[in-house]
């Protein structure tokens, strides 16, 4: 199977604060790591490519240094890597990134999955991944929790759904986001590692994915942020202290007086 | 300190401690506490590539030497060092294969150990023979295109895990050590099997068993070298495999400062950080200083093996001796400064006490060191000109 699996780099959720006055966060200083949803996504396509042989290629769309991501995914077992950079990229929203991504895609030969993490830790908009589906006309199978089988041109997977899972069989090629529940992502391996080192990793530029100016980066995005803020508390709640059977009993109680029970 | 390593064995370092800290560290309790094989581990272990880094490349290893094996060791000793036994122990099964192996040997078995896909173990410990290797009492007897090999093995680490034996067994009783040979045996063999698995004081999640052979029939081609060979096979091998043990002392050791500093930091008495009375200070910079001389001198001796000198016996036996008696001394100081605390099973510095002491006894017992080292004086000495 020939996979393309789609990655980012985002600040490192633990190290992150937010600018009070401006609501957004702050980038400087940072470290940047992979996603941790796309850890799962390279996970499950070096799982795919150890069962049917084939080839897993990881793709993002980012500034020069996003290929410290891409060599992350080769430590730890990729094929092959592409970068798409360009200046002109710069303020893209879900709708130009996955533009971008899709025409990246398009260069890959005979892809036969494209998985992506079901969404970044920073934007967590879940929409790239059906984003980028809609871009290369294929069908698309959000939160796959498992890859059931493979066989005939096809795949059966497991969705996860708000009240148990679904099993989905679609048609391949396709593209899926999964979560955290499909695998453990691997460590790195040494080999991996030193593969990753000596790689030399040549950026796309937009002109070489063929991408309209119009479509991408900034000009690209119809997403505008009128304004950014935390949501103040919710008022009015009763914490029920007490042990597990203390606490049923009073939850119960509140229950009737309110005559939900 | 910083000790000049080479981007690749920066890698292996940093490989094995983020290994170390991420996998191992949050169930090194556990795993002590119910004497469980760290099974999981071996596997994150093999797929990260570490189990072949003194295995040279054609045999399926990175091709590194005793001193990469040592910075992956010491990493993991950091946190658990019945983890990095249970490591280790499949090179010390492997180091007769690659030093006296036939190439059809190699590359039937090493493949397989460099992956990770099989451990490995050795054989020589029986129940009267220890620091007295000559005592064997295992025989192995030709038959026709087999040896078969009666007896029993004692204290064998990774014993029962491990499918890959290497195991020293008499083919000629009455020549002594001279009557000794090396054999490759695989679990499954008919005839062989293990005995009960031994508590122990500490590296308890490590698999300690018995070898069982009973009329165990081995294809002659699994002898290791020439029939005659076996204590030489077992002492080179030791030769190669202390230094390890020397990096299991040092990685102890500094696994118990690093867990006595920040105590030290967090713990208030008499309204002050106890890290602020000279008192703990001196301590902690006793055990800081014999655990980075035990350091050096590990590395210097894993350099020097790797340098493939004709004779490593005593430097071999010097880095295992200082370091492991290093890692005893600053374990048990380590609780000290903890006191109550490190006393209590909640903290680790406990288990690593309990850890250390194996290191000053398996792998040739501290006092054996010493008669090495002695033995080697005496030679030196005897080679001089007047």
């Amino acid at each position: 199977m020939n996979i393309a699996v789609c990655v980012k780099q985002v600040p490192d959720a633990s190290e992150v604060k937010i600018d009070k006055a401006t609501g957004t966060m702050v980038r400087e200083g940072v470290p940047a790591i992979l996603n941790p949803f796309d850890a799962y996504a390279v996970e499950e396509a070096i799982r795919l490519r150890e069962k049917h042989g084939g080839k897993v290629t990881a793709v993002t769309m980012g500034p020069p240094q996003a290929g410290d991501v891409l060599k992350h995914t080769v430590a730890m077992g990729a094929d092959d890597v592409m970068l798409i950079s360009d200046r002109a990229f710069a303020g893209a929203d879900t709708w130009a990134t996955s533009y971008t991504l899709g025409l990246g895609l398009k260069k890959l030969d005979s892809l036969d999955l494209v998985i992506c993490g079901k969404q970044a830790i920073d934007g967590d908009t879940a929409q790239v991944g059906p984003g980028v589906a809609e871009n290369l006309g294929l069908p698309f199978v959000a939160y796959v929790r498992k890859i059931v089988d493979v066989y005939n041109g096809k795949m059966k997977v497991e969705r996860l759904i708000e009240d148990g899972y679904e099993v989905v069989e679609v048609s391949l090629p396709a593209v899926i986001t999964v979560v955290k529940e499909i695998n453990t992502p691997r460590m790195p391996s040494l080999k991996g590692k030193m593969k990753a080192k000596s790689l030399d990793i040549k950026p796309l530029s937009a002109e070489a994915i063929g991408a309209e100016a119009d479509k991408i980066g900034l000009a690209g995005s119809p997403t505008k942020v009128m304004k950014v803020f935390s949501p103040p508390p919710k008022g009015n709640r009763e914490r029920i202290e007490g042990t597990p059977n203390e606490q049923a009993a009073r939850l119960v109680e509140k229950l009737r007086e309110m005559k939900i029970l | 300190m910083d000790y000049f390593l080479t981007d690749t064995q920066a890698e292996i370092q940093n490989l094995a401690r983020q290994i170390a800290q991420e996998k191992v560290k949050p169930v090194r309790a556990e795993l002590d506490e119910k004497e469980e094989f760290p099974w999981e581990i071996m596997k994150i272990l093999a797929q990260a590539d570490l189990f072949g880094l003194y295995i040279p490349e054609e045999y399926g290893g990175f091709g590194g030497g005793a001193f990469e094996n040592c910075l992956a060791v010491e990493e993991l000793s950091r946190v658990c060092i019945g983890v990095s036994v249970s490591f280790a122990a499949s090179g010390l099964g492997a180091y007769p294969i690659l030093l006296f192996g036939s190439d059809e040997q190699k590359k039937k078995y090493l493949p397989q150990i460099a992956s990770g896909q099989r451990l490995a173990a050795f054989g020589l410990t029986e129940a009267g023979a220890g620091s007295d290797a000559g005592g064997t009492r295992t025989t192995a007897v030709l038959d026709g295109n087999e040896y078969v090999i009666n007896g029993t093995k004692q204290w064998i680490t990774n014993g029962g895990e491990a499918e890959i034996y290497t195991v020293i067994a008499m083919t000629n009783p009455a020549k002594g050590s001279r009557g000794a040979s090396a054999f490759i045996v695989e679990k499954g063999t008919p005839g062989f099997s293990f005995g009960k698995k031994e508590k122990k004081m500490g590296i308890r999640s490590s698999a300690t068993r018995e070898l069982v052979f009973e009329n165990c029939r081995v294809p002659k081609e699994n002898l290791l070298s020439r029939e005659g060979m076996g204590f030489l096979v077992a002492m080179k091998t030791l030769d190669k495999s202390r230094p390890g043990i020397g990096s299991q002392a040092v990685g102890l050791a500094q696994g118990a400062i690093d867990e006595c500093v920040e105590y030290a930091r967090e713990r208030r008495q008499f309204d002050q950080p106890i890290i602020s009375f000279q008192a703990i200070q001196h301590m902690l910079a006793d055990m800081s200083t014999q655990t980075e001389a035990a350091r050096a001198l590990v590395y210097a001796v894993a350099k020097f093996i790797d340098s493939d000198p004709k004779d490593v016996s005593k430097a071999s036996a010097m880095a295992k001796l200082f370091a492991s008696d290093v890692a005893m001394k600053v374990t048990v100081d380590a609780v000290q400064v903890m006191g109550g605390y490190g006393y209590m099973r909640e903290y680790p510095v406990e288990k690593m006490m309990r850890d250390a002491k194996i290191l000053q006894i398996y792998e040739g017992t501290n006092q054996i060191q010493r008669n090495v080292i002695g033995a080697a004086l005496i030679k030196e000495a005897a080679g001089k000109k007047k």
